[in-house]
């Protein structure tokens, strides 16, 4: 579990972030140097359409307390739907995890451009608050506990 | 390096031995941290990161350097590729969509595959948006380096695709970038398709009476050019046409053209004119901004190029009323009418592209407040280039809307569309740049043409940065322009005599002004013109908040896309003036020249690998895929999905729907993204 250095708890957010666009927003954030919450830990894939549910999943076993998945806007995908299997895959995911008892807030799925750096700030605002709402992920992280900790592999 | 840069070598006690100098056989990793000058290191704890990974298996060496990008920077990496045997390098710098071609090429120089190469984004993803907070940004910082040496590790070396290239290119849009463009090309040799959805090339510029600052007649320089497009063997030019679908990638663009039926055999067409005084319909003309009609068979303009007359289907009777009339191809001596054309495809292979699409003059109708549309005397800075041009509605006369008469008091309203917080569409916040120079230009014109007109320009502030502008500008007002700084909240119409009193607030001297004029013009900002986004989404680049088509970077891309193969000229990207166009076309032309200039192009190797002992021929890959890219086809162990490497573009979406496991996403693989995940969530 992360804390700060006052001992409190933080959030670890993992964010896949599609290349083309999401991650093109991110740098624009960084250019604009518009200020964000720490959180979120960014991953580049080429494209949304990239990320599979389990590697969402791994990151929760791992001890994410959120993940985050972002591409392109509809209809502006680089790879033409990827961003729509996505979401397809993303809404199967979502029932599969509240199944699992895992809070709906922890897996989010947003669309960010290339040109939205201030959009991107205020996604990983949204995602870090309502990630802090919910405390520390408890649910897949005891899977991970019971195989023998943080060094466990995947 | 100063000395503030130190070096951490992993010794035996951090590295357990086995990846010391010539011991073990895992992977050897050197890690250098970037102060990218004070950019990181004035938030990120640069020292502090490299310490933090300096030990971790299989990082042999970790070192920070004020700017990894400089040639200093880069001579260190090379030299410990080479001293130390590495065979992995991390860097921890900038984003690695600024900088990873460099170090790239850097590997492949010191002969390492340039596919070990890792990148953590510690600068716009650390140090500049968690400046606040410099325990949390190197913490962060430690993480994402953690997480690009443990991907890094098992990052495999890959061999680029190799493409061709085909030897011509097509520009979009026939305005004055279009065609400067276009021309640059051909006269470098290159084969190139000028596409033009308007019957003429031309654009606005062809609109305009005058260009600012020298006053220059617009088609008197325009049209050389337009001939010159004609004229030039290179150059094919597919007017009335527009894009209908893009494939492929720098290179060979694959690119599909629908030809609007002008009605017209363009090679036959003399333009004699004949058919348009016979013919019996009218419409009105917008290139006159409907403030004159033309015919239903017209030609826009009398430079238009191609010179060919064209059918209007709206206006025509034999459009409207079912196959009568045919006065014109009666009258025609060279039987250039043709009624059976139709829409017809036509399909384009070309290396490059060039967008020079322009823009479309903001709706002032939508600004209620000051009545255009509903007062005859209140007109557009665009209404008013035709109504002053000569080839215009009045032939040349300054003359206002409602009885034609000689307007004597006459004023502008500047930022009409622009600068304005209450345009909701993200556009119309800019600036247009161009807006402040053409009311100059025109407030001119009249005291040119009426010296004793009193002409009053309200404004936000005058912009006049450019070359000659501020000269015109003061040229202006000691002709007894009066520039007024505040903006009319509304203008009311005399319904007697349409004339216009405009009550605004002058700000230098705190004065209420209560005016009346004869005419109103608007100076109406550039907008993103109509279909931009379905031409974005065609070629897959990326639209600004303003809505115009993003440059590759902001500095030293200005005319290139984040799209390999595709460029930017001219107002597509962001409004500018005739010379900045002329500039941002000659920089496309050269940087489209360069790629056709190569014979082979060199692909990022993406794409996945099938296990065929997994792979259980269950066809979602070949489902998914949106461009064919994986095949399943018979073979002598049952169904097994092949890759089509050429169709290929490596977006992952077959790897993450595999429900066998069986196939691998080269340079992204589940694995690598596993230990980037653990890396990243190990660390507090």
């Amino acid at each position: 579990m992360k804390m700060n250095q006052e001992g409190e708890w933080e959030p670890k957010i993992v964010a896949f972030l599609c290349n083309w666009c999401s991650y093109a927003g991110a740098d624009l954030a960084g250019t604009s140097r518009i200020q964000y919450p720490p959180n979120v830990r960014v991953i580049r894939v080429p494209c949304s359409g990239r990320v599979d549910p389990l590697l969402i999943l791994k990151c929760l076993q791992r001890g994410a307390d959120g993940v985050l998945v972002s591409g392109c806007h509809p209809g502006d995908c680089h790879y033409i739907a990827g961003n729509y299997l996505a979401r397809r895959k993303f809404a199967m995911l979502k029932r599969l995890i509240e199944y699992l008892g895992v809070e709906e807030g922890r897996v989010q799925f947003s669309w960010v451009s290339a040109a939205e750096g201030e959009k991107f700030a205020d996604v990983i605002k949204t995602v870090t608050r309502r990630v802090r709402e919910l405390g520390p992920a408890r649910k897949l992280v005891k899977v991970r506990e019971m195989q023998g900790g943080a060094g466990a592999s995947l | 390096m100063g000395v503030a840069h130190g070096e951490v070598k992993a010794e035996a006690p951090h590295m357990g031995g086995i990846n010391e100098a010539g011991c073990g056989r895992g992977p050897r990793i050197g890690v250098y941290v970037c102060h990218c000058g004070l950019n990181i290191a004035a938030t990120v704890d640069v020292a502090r990161v490299r310490d933090a990974v300096a030990g971790l298996p299989g990082v042999v060496v970790a070192r920070d350097n004020k700017y990894t990008c400089s040639e200093v920077g880069q001579k260190t990496i090379a030299d410990d590729i080479k001293n130390l045997n590495l065979d992995r390098v991390v860097i921890a710098s900038c984003s690695p969509r600024l900088h990873e071609r460099t170090f790239r090429e850097l590997m492949a120089r010191s002969g390492l595959n340039p596919f070990l190469l890792e990148m953590a984004n510690i600068r716009e993803q650390c140090s500049w948006v968690h400046g606040h907070d410099r325990e949390a940004a190197t913490r962060k910082a430690v993480a994402l380096t953690r997480a690009a040496i443990a991907r890094a590790a098992l990052l495999e070396p890959l061999e680029r695709n190799v493409g061709s290239v085909t030897k011509s290119a097509m520009v979009i849009g026939g305005g004055v970038a279009g065609i400067s463009a276009a021309l640059y090309l051909a006269n470098m040799g290159v084969k190139t398709y000028l596409v033009e959805r308007e019957p003429s090339i031309g654009g606005h510029m062809a609109m305009l009476d005058k260009t600012f600052p020298t006053l220059d007649c617009s088609l008197c320089i325009l049209s050389p050019k337009m001939v010159e497009v004609r004229e030039n063997s290179n150059i094919e030019l597919l007017s009335y046409t527009e894009v209908r679908k893009v494939e492929g990638q720098v290179g060979s663009f694959k690119v599909e053209l629908l030809r609007k039926p002008r009605y017209i055999d363009e090679a036959k067409c003399v333009a004699c004119g004949l058919c348009a005084e016979k013919c019996p319909s009218k419409a009105p003309d917008e290139f006159n901004r409907g403030y004159s009609e033309r015919k239903a068979i017209y030609i826009p303009f009398p430079q238009a190029i191609p010179a060919s007359y064209v059918i209007d289907p709206n206006y025509c009777r034999y459009f409207t009323r079912g196959g009568k009339c045919r006065v014109c191809e009666k009258i025609c001596e060279r039987g250039a009418v043709d009624f059976s054309q139709r829409e017809e495809i036509v399909t384009l292979d070309v290396g490059a592209i060039v967008i020079a699409t322009g823009f479309e003059p903001y709706d002032a109708s939508r600004k209620t407040q000051y009545g255009y549309g509903r007062f005859p005397n209140v007109i557009t800075s665009l209404d008013f280039e035709r109504i002053i041009c000569a080839d215009g509605p009045t032939h040349g006369k300054l003359k206002r809307p409602s009885d034609w008469e000689i307007p004597r008091r006459i004023a502008f309203i500047q930022c009409v569309g622009s600068r304005d917080e209450h345009e909701t569409d993200g556009a119309g916040k800019y600036c247009s740049r161009v807006c402040c120079m053409i009311t100059a230009k025109q407030a001119f014109m009249v005291k040119e043409k009426y010296p004793d007109a009193e002409v009053y320009v309200y404004h936000t502030d005058m912009r006049t940065a450019g070359k000659g502008f501020e000269e015109f500008y003061q040229r202006g007002r000691s002709e007894g322009i009066v520039f007024v700084r505040g903006k009319p909240g509304e203008i009311v119409e005399n319904p007697e005599d349409h004339s216009l009193r405009v009550v605004a607030e002058d700000a230098d001297s705190g004065c209420i002004l209560d005016l009346t004029f004869d005419m109103v013009v608007l100076a109406i900002g550039l907008r993103p013109p109509g279909g931009l986004v379905e031409l974005a989404q065609k070629l897959n680049v990326s639209r600004s908040a303003d809505g115009f088509l993003l440059e590759g970077h902001p500095k030293l891309r200005p005319a290139e896309t984040s799209i390999e193969g595709i460029y930017l000229a001219g107002c597509a990207q962001f409004p500018k003036d005739i010379p900045d166009s002329v500039a941002q076309a000659g920089c496309a032309a050269a940087a489209a020249a360069g790629v056709l200039a190569s014979d082979r192009i060199e692909m990022d190797p993406l794409n996945p690998v099938v296990d065929e002992e997994l792979c259980i021929g269950c066809r979602l890959c070949e489902k998914l895929c949106p461009y064919g890219g994986i095949k399943v086809e018979k073979t002598d162990k049952g169904f097994k999905a092949r890759v089509i490497e050429l169709a290929c573009k490596g977006c992952g979406v077959c790897g993450a729907a595999c429900s066998a496991r069986a196939i691998k996403m080269r340079h992204y693989s589940d694995e690598q993204i596993y230990a980037q995940t653990a890396a990243l969530l190990e660390v507090g």
